[in-house]
């Protein structure tokens, strides 16, 4: 088997699991309160940590590059209060611009 | 099809281009990656988890070891085993029936089917999944099958209109204070740990912030 191969089916495998863990073995049981306060502040906490490792992650460490440039393009959408589909065009044409010059 | 899952298909179908130009750009980057068409749309009917597909094919790229390739989708992943033990009040019906149902599981379908107190409205959910699933797989599709017409997909500016998406996403989610905290305190811990662990962790460790939730309301 072929490292793609592999790679393929141990993600895909793993991922499977963890979506339907939840809803296979707990079902339509509430969860603790407290444990569903937490669970709500899941969204916003992940939300921000992507939008932070895909502006300046990379894998050598935080990396400053155009792709900034896109952010400070979709900022300017998103408080303008433009539709989300507008927001990524405009970012990804700012950060393309950005790179040609 | 009920309303609902009628809504969660109108609620997705904006977002439907970028996923599929987001699936075609994983296409190719898998394709220069030594994956097989195949292998690259099998990963994206399988995984159907944007972040940790490219994530995977990256750490590939850089030389890691096929290891080292799970254990960063994988890491990225888990917020989905959080996700949906947050969730699973929400879906009903048999047992296969939410075993599948949960496979629509994904930030996006996750996120525009929020109703507050972390909950989602499941049809929501269930049908955004079901639109975005056939762009993100066939998207790959061209990818792979195309990739050398297409060429370099970071010089149409798709790694810039990631973070804005996600940004545009979490400005939804800002509703009361607490959330805010916790939007910065996720951030922050992901800043710290960008340049101390291998990708993959700061995301994972951003998800303790909402540990804070526990405390009271």
């Amino acid at each position: 088997m072929s490292e793609a191969w592999a790679v393929v089916l141990l993600v895909g495998a793993f991922t499977i699991a963890f979506k339907g863990a939840g809803p296979v073995v707990l079902g339509g049981r509430a969860l603790p309160e407290q444990l569903s306060n937490a669970f709500e502040l899941l969204a916003p906490a992940l939300l921000a940590a992507l939008v932070v490792t895909q502006a300046v992650g990379s894998k050598d460490g935080i990396v400053i590059d155009t792709r900034l440039v896109g952010v400070a393009a979709g900022v300017v959408a998103i408080l303008l209060r433009a539709p989300l589909i507008v927001v990524i065009v405009v970012a990804a044409a700012a950060t393309a611009l950005a790179r040609l010059l | 099809m009920t309303s609902s899952y009628r809504e969660g298909a109108k609620r997705l179908a904006i977002l439907t281009p970028a996923a599929f130009s987001f699936g075609a750009a994983f296409g190719v980057l898998a394709g220069t990656e030594g994956f097989d068409p195949a292998a690259a749309i099998v990963m994206s009917a399988t995984t159907f988890a944007g972040a940790a597909q490219f994530a995977a094919v990256t750490v590939l790229e850089d030389g890691g070891t096929v290891a080292a390739a799970v254990a960063a989708a994988v890491l990225l992943n888990l917020r989905y085993l959080a996700i949906s033990i947050a969730i699973a009040p929400d879906f009903e019906g048999s047992r296969p029936r939410r075993f599948v149902e949960s496979q629509m599981i994904v930030d996006e379908s996750w996120a525009i089917s929020q109703v507050g107190q972390g909950r989602v409205d499941r049809r929501v959910l269930v049908g955004a999944g079901l639109v975005l699933f056939p762009f993100w797989v066939g998207g790959t599709a061209v990818g792979a099958l195309a990739g050398d017409v297409i060429g370099d997909p970071a010089r149409l500016g798709f790694d810039g209109a990631l973070p804005a998406l996600f940004l545009a996403l979490l400005v939804t989610q800002l509703v009361d204070r607490r959330a805010k905290l916790a939007a910065l305190a996720g951030g922050a811990i992901a800043l710290v740990l960008i340049p101390l662990t291998p990708p993959g962790i700061p995301v994972i460790a951003a998800s303790g912030a909402c540990l804070w939730g526990l405390r009271r309301r």
